[in-house]
């Protein structure tokens, strides 16, 4: 036990570089860091990856937003080898290919109820992240556990719908090199699901340090930056949903 | 997924109970020494060394790459490289001599200097610090593997689509420099995170930012500038990469893409790449001038805001490296217009440092003739650069040697004459012993002379018509005599970089002979906190957490006014030179997960480029790395590891200046 409870005490500074021991028992452990902000170290760092990662989508939605109009244009212009492209979609969705071909948007291929509905499920999610790391800090581990469970199974579902969307546009024709708009479609939400998978990786993980009782009150600030870490992707994600999927 | 994490879980679980089940999951040993030492380590002084000797060792890869143009130049019809090997050749010297070069060796400077310029006792995450380091060289290392795996990258370091498509460069040249340049821009993307973490909450107590030496002001921009900037490069390799291996179209004209994309994507990231590659050397410069002036920094705020507003205006002048692609009249002019602007504060930090210069007592050793060497040679390229502004001028000029020429001018004129400088600066703070003067001067005049007849003559070969990136030429042309002159001088050049290698070695030998003399503390009556401490520099950086109490805090303890207004001595550095005591100090414990995890991701790197077979042993690796990583113990269990009395005197500095601390910050 007294080896336990040293690692844990040890797991606590993970990562942290220890400049001060003041000798207590760590209940207060993060106030007696030097920080010359006022924050620990762990939440800045994830503010300044997050900061990055903007720049990360930023960078990615430009470039759907370029190739998708890019690929518009040619539809519009009846360039017959990106039309070649869109055979299939000709003869599994034969109205949706013309409702392309004649508004110039691949809107007609979005199922807007389906997605608002997954849209909605990770919103949600964030509400689910938000309690677990309150119950945390209240040290309701219980409650805790069941809300990390939560937030991870509404990142699951999210995903699970994602991959089911997938599947449909691929039925359609909608390959990732079929086209321009299926790259850019594929790699924008697909890189999102990367995040999103990982978010959930880390849910898991501290999951399961939770029930082996390593996720106590003093550890509450990793919950919220792992929170931080699952807002973030779901605020890319209503800005996702609003470009692809909401703007014609 | 959850197979594996319950997996590493039950190993640790029991690794709870047991520290030594299962080797990999014990710390590595604070007191191991040699190689291992070096390899597991997560101090920062260490892992800032390491920098440098990579970034040295790259150096001269690319180094040679130079020399193998200039040796195919010299002469009209040079028969020396094929066309394809000379693209490789230009191709991978430029990569290497920006990824691999200049940018380390900035984080070099930056990871030795920055937490004993701020008073701290390392950086915010050493292991993530350690990782920084270890990717880049993973990284460099794959790259380099290209030469003896079918080719190297030969599209250029800007590697422009679609000439970087499956169909002009079907060899696997540029899928290395796509994967192993991702691998890199992890360690610059952590090390960015590190160290702005670093510098906005490691502070020593008074230490506000209005008291930070110009070096670290200028490194937090460089960082913020990486920070933002390698996303950007990572979108464009990543949507080159699924061009390249899954067949996407992003980059292909015939489904309708516009490969001018590529051009906006590399360049928004570029330009602030040549920022991010001059102004650590702009800081370097800062901390010697003042110092061997013997003077402070004239307009310390300016300096301080003129690399700022680098930092932002950074980001609005990529275009006009593209006024040649047909982006249209009114774009050509607002880029125009704001390349011009960006001249202006760098104009502000020439002008300062000659307003230092002016009237100090000048001490002209090498790190301040480097340091005079940049601020001379760097305007030269400063001044061809508002050339280019110039849109007219500049469509004659673009893709001529006149660019080679400026861009020489300003990164190996800038950034090499700079990091040179700190080199000669700071050496007897990291090694104890300074380099030799003579040798110095001779590396100083001849690089100088070296360095203008290489690239001096290409200003007037540009001008001729001279294109870049062109194999060979022939008599008629009329190019012959100023390249004959620029290979002669790019060999005087390299013997200059031989006599810096050699004197590093021979000015250690002659040191180890005289029977290692304490260089002490404090060799050049220096401005800044890092030399209160021992040379070279003890690993726990500072004894005791100096509180600061003015901008060059040290120089001011040293110095104070008398009656008549004028400075007097009150103390030597080498009295107020902390004894370098690290009794009760504690460090983190050294960590061989960074290492491991970052030789584990050119597995995925070459699986993406050989087979996708390989991505699930790769993809393996990563994760059992990164989570044991993760689970490690934070320190090693033998060592008794802080909590103990001995430690007292330190918490008890800290909690004293904690009020100190705060009132720092609030007078910002």
């Amino acid at each position: 036990m007294s080896e336990t409870a040293v690692l844990d005490d040890n797991a606590r500074e993970e990562d942290e570089l220890v400049v001060d021991h003041s000798g207590d028992s760590g209940e207060h452990h993060d106030d007696g860091h030097h920080s010359s902000l006022g924050i620990s170290n762990t939440k800045l760092a994830m503010w300044l990856f997050l900061g990055s990662e903007c720049l990360l989508f930023g960078a990615l939605i430009s470039t759907y937003l370029l190739s998708k109009a890019n690929f518009m244009t040619q539809v519009l212009a009846g360039n017959p080898k990106v039309l070649a492209t869109l055979t299939k979609l000709k003869e599994v969705a034969p109205e949706k290919y013309e409702e392309i071909l004649e508004e110039g948007s691949v809107e007609p291929l979005f199922d807007i109820l389906f997605t608002s509905a997954s849209s909605f499920i990770l919103l949600m999610s964030s509400l689910t992240m938000v309690l677990s790391h309150k119950a945390v800090s209240e040290a309701d581990y219980r409650a805790s556990r069941i809300w990390l469970g939560a937030t991870a199974l509404l990142g699951s579902i999210f995903i699970a719908g994602q991959v089911y969307e997938f599947t449909v546009f691929y039925n359609e024709g909608i390959y990732f090199n079929k086209n321009l708009f299926g790259s850019a479609f594929y790699t924008l939400t697909g890189f999102h699901g990367v995040h999103v998978t990982v978010g959930i990786i880390m849910l898991a993980s501290l999951l399961i340090m939770s029930m082996r009782g390593k996720l106590n009150q003093d550890r509450a600030e990793t919950v919220e930056i792992v929170g931080l870490y699952w807002h973030f992707v779901d605020i890319v994600w209503v800005l996702i949903f609003t470009i692809v999927y909401l703007i014609p | 997924m959850t197979v594996i994490e319950s997996a590493v879980a039950r190993i640790s679980a029991e690794d709870t109970s047991k520290p030594e089940f299962l080797g990999v999951f014990a710390r590595p040993k604070a007191t191991q020494t040699g190689i291992k030492n070096w390899l597991s380590t997560v101090d920062h002084k260490k892992i800032g060394i390491m920098y440098g000797a990579a970034s040295l060792f790259f150096f001269v890869i690319g180094g040679v790459a130079a020399l193998l143009i200039r040796i195919q130049l010299a002469a009209p019809d040079g028969k020396l490289l094929s066309g394809s090997t000379y693209s490789t050749v230009f191709t991978m010297h430029g990569t290497v001599m920006v990824f691999l070069v200049v940018m380390p060796m900035g984080a070099a400077f930056a990871n030795y200097l920055l937490p004993l310029q701020i008073g701290a006792r390392d950086v915010a995450f050493p292991r993530i610090n350690a990782f920084s380091f270890w990717v880049f060289l993973s990284g460099g290392i794959m790259l380099n593997t290209s030469w003896f795996l079918g080719g190297g990258p030969d599209g250029g370091w800007f590697n422009y689509a679609p000439n970087n498509g499956i169909i002009f460069s079907p060899s696997t040249g540029i899928d290395f420099w796509n994967a192993s340049l991702l691998i890199v821009g992890l360690g610059s993307l952590t090390g960015a995170v590190n160290l702005i973490t670093t510098v906005l909450n490691m502070r020593a107590p008074g230490m506000s930012l209005m008291r930070m030496p110009v070096f670290v002001w200028m490194t937090l921009v460089t960082q913020f500038l990486l920070l933002f900037a390698i996303p950007i490069l990572t979108v464009a390799q990543i949507l080159l990469l699924m061009d390249r291996t899954f067949d996407a179209h992003f980059f292909n004209p015939e489904q309708g893409a516009d490969p001018l994309m590529w051009q906006h994507l590399f360049w928004i990231f570029g330009h602030p790449e040549v920022y991010l590659m001059i102004l650590p050397a702009f800081g370097i410069v800062s901390e010697v001038i003042p110092a061997f002036a013997r003077k402070p920094i004239f307009g310390y705020p300016f300096m301080v805001f003129s690399g700022i507003a680098i930092g932002f205006m950074g980001w609005g002048v990529w275009a006009h490296h593209m006024f040649a692609s047909g982006i249209g009249p009114l774009s050509v002019t607002a880029f125009s217009v704001a390349t011009m602007f960006i001249a202006v504060p760098t104009g502000v930090k020439v002008l300062n440092w000659i307003a230092t210069l002016w009237g100090g007592k000048l001490i002209l050793n090498t790190a301040m003739l480097f340091s005079i060497g940049l601020v001379t040679q760097f305007t030269i390229g400063g001044l061809s650069g508002v050339s280019h502004a110039l849109a007219p001028a500049d469509s004659q000029q673009t893709d001529t040697y006149y660019i080679v020429a400026h861009f020489h001018y300003v990164l190996f004129g800038g950034a090499l004459f700079g990091f040179i400088a700190g080199l000669y600066f700071w050496w007897p703070k990291a090694f104890g012993y300074k380099m030799s003067e003579t040798l110095g001067k001779w590396n100083f005049w001849l690089m100088v002379l070296g360095f203008n007849v290489t690239f001096g003559p290409m200003h007037i070969l540009g001008l001729q018509g001279m294109p870049r990136r062109m194999q060979s030429y022939s008599e008629v042309q009329g190019f012959a005599f100023w390249n004959a002159i620029a290979s002669l001088g790019s060999f005087i050049l390299a013997f200059s970089v031989l006599l810096l290698l050699i004197n590093m070695f021979r000015s250690h030998s002659q040191w180890k002979n005289a029977g290692k003399p304490d260089v002490g503390a404090d060799p050049w009556d220096g401005r800044t906190i890092e030399w209160s401490i021992q040379s070279p520099a003890p690993e726990h950086n500072f004894d005791v957490t100096p509180t600061v109490d003015s901008l060059d805090d040290f120089w001011y303890k040293k110095y104070a006014q008398n009656e008549e207004g004028r400075l007097v001595q009150v103390a030597t550095g080498e009295e107020l030179a902390q004894p370098g005591n690290g009794e009760g100090v504690h460090l983190p414990a050294p960590s061989n997960w960074p290492i491991r995890l970052a030789f584990s991701l050119p597995v995925v790197g070459y699986a993406l480029i050989y087979s996708l077979w390989f991505l699930i042993p790769g993809i393996f690796l990563v994760l059992v790395c990164l989570y044991g990583w993760a689970l490690e113990p934070a320190d090693d269990l033998d060592l008794d590891h802080g909590h103990n009395d001995d430690d007292h005197s330190l918490a008890q500095t800290v909690e004293e200046n904690t009020a100190s601390i705060s009132g720092g910050v609030s007078d910002e």
